[in-house]
């Protein structure tokens, strides 16, 4: 190998923004442009891949690139987690690259060019977040992913999707400013230390009153975490085309969210630090306030984006209260929970999309019966159900099983409840879905349904990606063995 | 003055000018920097008698912000004064855009209180000039508005130094600073001091001081817009920081005076005040003259803190409000080279039209916000930490709270600008001419490389402010 794995390193940051010259260069040629935006993207999935041998290897890979604030600047380092991150990533946005294709093409959707570039550099962003080696650099990363998603978001240029866009905007920008800035530059000032530092970057002696000061600013003000009550541009985003909420907000942005509030407990507060905080427990409840809340929310949606987009919230709520616990277990199932929940939830925002192109329904009233018309669709959307359900056989069930045994360990037995009563609503909003669109035959009003799928490309990724919550059942160790490697003392003791 | 005919001699040759003092300037900091201050005394005189040129890190920094930023905004100046401005007007306009810059250069230069007078009013009166030439008949008012309102900002000052000199019998600042403190304590000392803080206040347009402010900006030609909202002002507050922190000294006026709380207190107000009035304009050119009131009451803030930090803050946000403003008003005169107006309607639909125009407003915009890698950012980073520091977490919450403030009135441009239509019986607007949009992009390519590699900014606020609190690094 010519390359050292520090050139990969920044490689994999700044190869999407590569591309983007060659994108608007072949603006008129569809063809031509969509081929760039795949070559990317196997180029960059290629190159996480490598990166990953390396952190196997147990190399550590760190690349320094400017310093703005003296002390303060954009490093980099590849730590499992955010290893973790960058593949479910970048693997996904390849498969999101070949469903916009068709899903763009299908539904006639303008400036594919403008599309397509900012959804380049949105993957900057997230790679930045996800190997981002202190705060200063996550929180610069995290500003660029959501100024580059607004765009994305308000694709359709309608009123609506104005309006959408600045609740966006507003919610994330706020409380990212507001609090997740003040937090950083408190914890700056107290600890004098920015630098994700295995056990925590405060010192014993710190003031429990002011540590937990910060961590609620960092807990609300990570925005994209969505913990109530600044969840609300979750749903508003949803008028983004499908396979800008498919990627951003089922992965990207949503991840970089939690991903960023697993760091802060476990990397800048450490573990036991967050232990004894008083404001732990207050958060711990908050959060499983949003999961049941967004769960019973998400009943009562018709509209199946808006629908997904309730679950999102309470599934992000499962992850943010993992790692709120503080306990191994805890973690490990939150950040497994990163990578279930993200190919559960791409999968099934990969078939509300087909349905929108395929049979223009958008309704869950509407969607009776359509099994017959759209099958792989539809036993697609089934197995990705089962996967943010957490049942067997899918991915999903490892990470709900993780997190039980963490609300176990700390005795927190509201919260295991509400995980609890969360699955269960879970079964109540998700499958009816599929149960209804196959309705048995000689009950449909009449006969005679086509089968009329979603375009190829589309059909392909949501195939996949369901085939992954399969897979990720059977063969989670290497996921297993990746995130338990963040645990400063690897106890490995749990489940497997 | 034989060239009146010739527009575009004249312009070469003040351009000529302003880049020789752009050189100039490099040189002086260098040389500052490396050897320390520079004295040079007019006429042979040496003072008290004579008038003394003192040019330590502060006055180096400033003549550099100056004098670069005059430089840029007046190559624009020809393409955008021709649209604006008649023939026979536009020699004026470039003979009294190099009055108002030397007045400018010769107020930071100087050491001696009564000068800076002289050569504040050299700037004024051709700032007054300088607005009154605006195509907009409401220039006029505009620029009568601030005449009025400098000339008692003027006289203020001027009886502020009348007193001080009858005090201490000098007029030299440091003199001034080492005589004062014997009589500090008596009254005609405290209202020399009310004087001229108050004067250079109306200067600086601090809130409640402002309202002359919005207007001379937005019906003054767009280029002296340019130049005066990265310049004027930004020497409004050299002469506070030094009339402050180096004549009167830090102990008077925050000891003994409660100037630390009142300062606190009017930037704060200025900041949300200004933003929140900004939120309501609908002249985009007013949106952001209210925005330089809000900055400028950041900066007060900083100086507010009394800190080293406080006070570098305040100089880095100085150097970087200047990149930012200069960016976004010359970008406005691209707007008006085109289209001819600044009303918010008038926007609509030119993020397609002017698409490298728009998208210098939105990055510059940015930088305003305090969004990362811009300069915004670090100015903001280093007033919220300095104001940590003295332990005022409730400031530091309020700052970040304004600076939400500054999104909201962005974005009402930006939804107009990329979501509307423009209107069908308006003729199609072509993009800026480059003679406009390189200058602007040279200024927004600044306020991102300065957020981004702050040696220059950070570091020499940060000495600068530290030889005012008699620091020697």
């Amino acid at each position: 190998m010519t390359f050292s794995y520090q050139s990969m390193l920044h490689l994999a940051i700044v190869l999407p923004l590569m591309a983007i010259p060659l994108i608007v260069a072949a603006r008129n040629k569809p063809n031509l442009r969509e081929a760039f935006s795949i070559i990317t993207s196997i180029l960059l999935l290629f190159l996480v891949i490598m990166l990953y041998q390396g952190v196997i290897e147990g190399k550590t890979i760190s690349a320094h690139w400017v310093e703005l604030v003296p002390g303060l600047g954009i490093n980099f380092l590849i730590e499992p987690l955010g290893m973790l991150f960058a593949l479910i990533a970048s693997f996904l946005w390849l498969v999101t690259t070949v469903y916009a294709i068709g899903y763009m093409r299908n539904h006639g959707e303008q400036n594919q060019t403008r599309f397509y570039c900012f959804f380049a550099i949105a993957i900057s962003g997230v790679m930045g977040v996800a190997f981002a080696a202190d705060l200063f650099t996550l929180f610069i990363f995290y500003e660029v992913l959501t100024l580059s998603t607004y765009p994305l978001v308000t694709h359709a240029g309608t009123d609506k999707a104005k309006a959408g866009g600045r609740v966006y905007l507003g919610i994330l920008l706020s409380t990212s400013i507001v609090f997740f800035l003040f937090a950083i530059i408190s914890t700056w000032f107290v600890a004098g230390s920015l630098d994700f530092t295995v056990g925590g970057v405060f010192s014993a002696s710190v003031d429990p009153v002011v540590a937990s000061l910060i961590l609620i600013l960092f807990v609300f003000g990570i925005g994209k975490a969505a913990i109530m009550p600044f969840h609300r541009w979750l749903p508003a985003a949803m008028v983004a085309p499908t396979p800008v909420s498919a990627l951003l907000h089922a992965v990207a942005v949503v991840k970089a969210g939690v991903f960023a509030i697993i760091k802060v407990c476990l990397l800048i507060f450490g573990l036991d630090l967050l232990a004894v905080l008083p404001s732990t427990q207050i958060l711990l409840y908050l959060t499983g306030f949003t999961v049941i809340m967004a769960s019973l929310i998400a009943m009562r949606q018709d509209n199946l984006k808006a629908r997904l987009a309730y679950s999102t919230v309470s599934q992000l709520g499962y992850i943010t209260m993992g790692a709120l616990l503080a306990t191994s277990a805890g973690v490990i199932g939150s950040s497994m929970h990163i990578a279930m929940h993200a190919f559960g939830k791409i999968t099934l925002f990969f078939c509300a999309g087909a349905i929108l192109v395929a049979a223009h329904k958008s309704k869950i009233s509407e969607m009776h019966g359509l099994g017959w018309q759209m099958p792989i669709t539809m036993t697609a959307f089934f197995i990705g159900s089962l996967s943010i359900i957490g049942v067997p056989p899918t991915g999903g069930t490892w990470s709900k099983w993780f997190l039980l045994m963490g609300t176990l360990d700390s005795a927190q037995w509201f919260l295991m409840a509400a995980l609890m009563i969360s699955s269960l609503l879970n079964i109540a909003y998700l499958l009816p879905i599929p149960f209804r669109a196959f309705v048995p035959r000689h009950k449909m009003p009449h006969d005679g349904f086509q089968i009329k799928e979603a375009p190829l490309p589309s059909l392909l990724a949501l195939s996949l990606t369901a085939l992954a919550c399969l897979i990720l059942f059977v063969y989670p160790q290497p996921l297993y063995e990746l995130v338990t490697s963040i645990l400063p003392t690897s106890e490995a003791a749990y489940g497997k | 003055m034989f060239l009146k005919r010739q527009p575009k001699l004249v312009w070469l040759f003040s351009l000529l000018a302003t880049t020789i003092t752009f050189v100039i300037s490099v040189l002086l900091l260098q040389q500052v920097l490396s050897s320390g201050t520079i004295i040079y005394e007019l006429g042979g005189w040496s003072p008290p008698w004579g008038i003394e040129y003192r040019i330590d890190q502060l006055n180096a920094y400033l003549l550099l912000i100056i004098s670069t930023i005059s430089t840029i905004v007046l190559v624009a100046a020809h393409t955008s004064i021709q649209k604006e401005l008649d023939t026979h007007r536009q020699a004026y306009f470039y003979m009294l855009y190099l009055l108002s810059l030397a007045g400018m250069l010769g107020i930071v230069a100087t050491a001696d209180a009564f000068n800076v007078f002289v050569f504040l009013e050299i700037s004024s009166l051709s700032a007054y000039a300088l607005i009154a030439l605006g195509k907009d008949r409401r220039a006029l008012w505009a620029s009568y508005q601030y005449l009025i309102m400098g000339t008692v900002g003027a006289t203020f000052i001027l009886i502020g130094i009348g007193l001080m000199y009858q005090m201490t019998g000098t007029l030299n600042m440091n003199d001034l600073a080492s005589r004062l403190p014997e009589v500090a304590q008596t009254r005609t000392v405290f209202v020399a001091f009310a004087f001229t803080v108050v004067g250079i206040c109306l200067k600086l347009a601090l809130f409640p001081l402002h309202l002359w402010l919005p207007n001379a900006y937005a019906y003054a030609p767009s280029v002296v817009t340019a130049f005066f909202a990265a310049t004027a002002t930004k020497v409004a507050v050299y002469l506070l920081i030094r009339f402050t922190f180096s004549v009167f000294g830090l102990s008077f006026s925050f000891t003994t005076l409660p100037l630390q709380t009142l300062f606190l207190l009017l930037g704060l107000l200025g900041v949300f005040v200004a933003s929140i009035a900004a939120i309501y304009q609908n002249n985009v050119k007013h949106i952001f003259a209210y925005s330089s009131v809000a900055q400028v009451g950041y900066m007060i803030v900083g100086l507010s803190v009394g800190t080293t930090l406080g006070l570098s803050a305040t100089m880095i946000h100085l150097f970087n409000h200047a990149l930012m403003k200069s960016a976004l008003f010359l970008a406005m005169a691209a707007v008006m080279y085109r289209i001819g107006g600044m009303q918010l309607s008038q926007f609509n639909g030119l993020g397609k039209q002017m698409p490298l125009t728009m998208a210098a407003i939105v990055v510059g915009g940015l930088s305003l916000v305090g969004v990362p890698l811009t300069v915004g950012f670090i100015s903001k980073w280093y007033l919220v930490l300095a104001v940590i520091e003295n332990g005022w977490w409730h400031v530091a919450l309020l700052i970040l709270l304004g600076s939400l403030l500054a999104i909201v009135y962005l974005w009402k441009i930006v939804e107009v600008a990329y979501f509307r239509s423009p209107a069908h019986n308006s003729e199609p607007v072509k993009e800026a001419p480059l003679s406009i949009l390189i200058p602007v992009w040279v200024l927004v390519f600044a306020n991102l490389y300065f957020g981004i590699d702050t040696r220059l900014s950070v570091e020499v606020a940060q000495t600068a402010a530290q030889s005012l609190f008699g620091i020697t690094p």
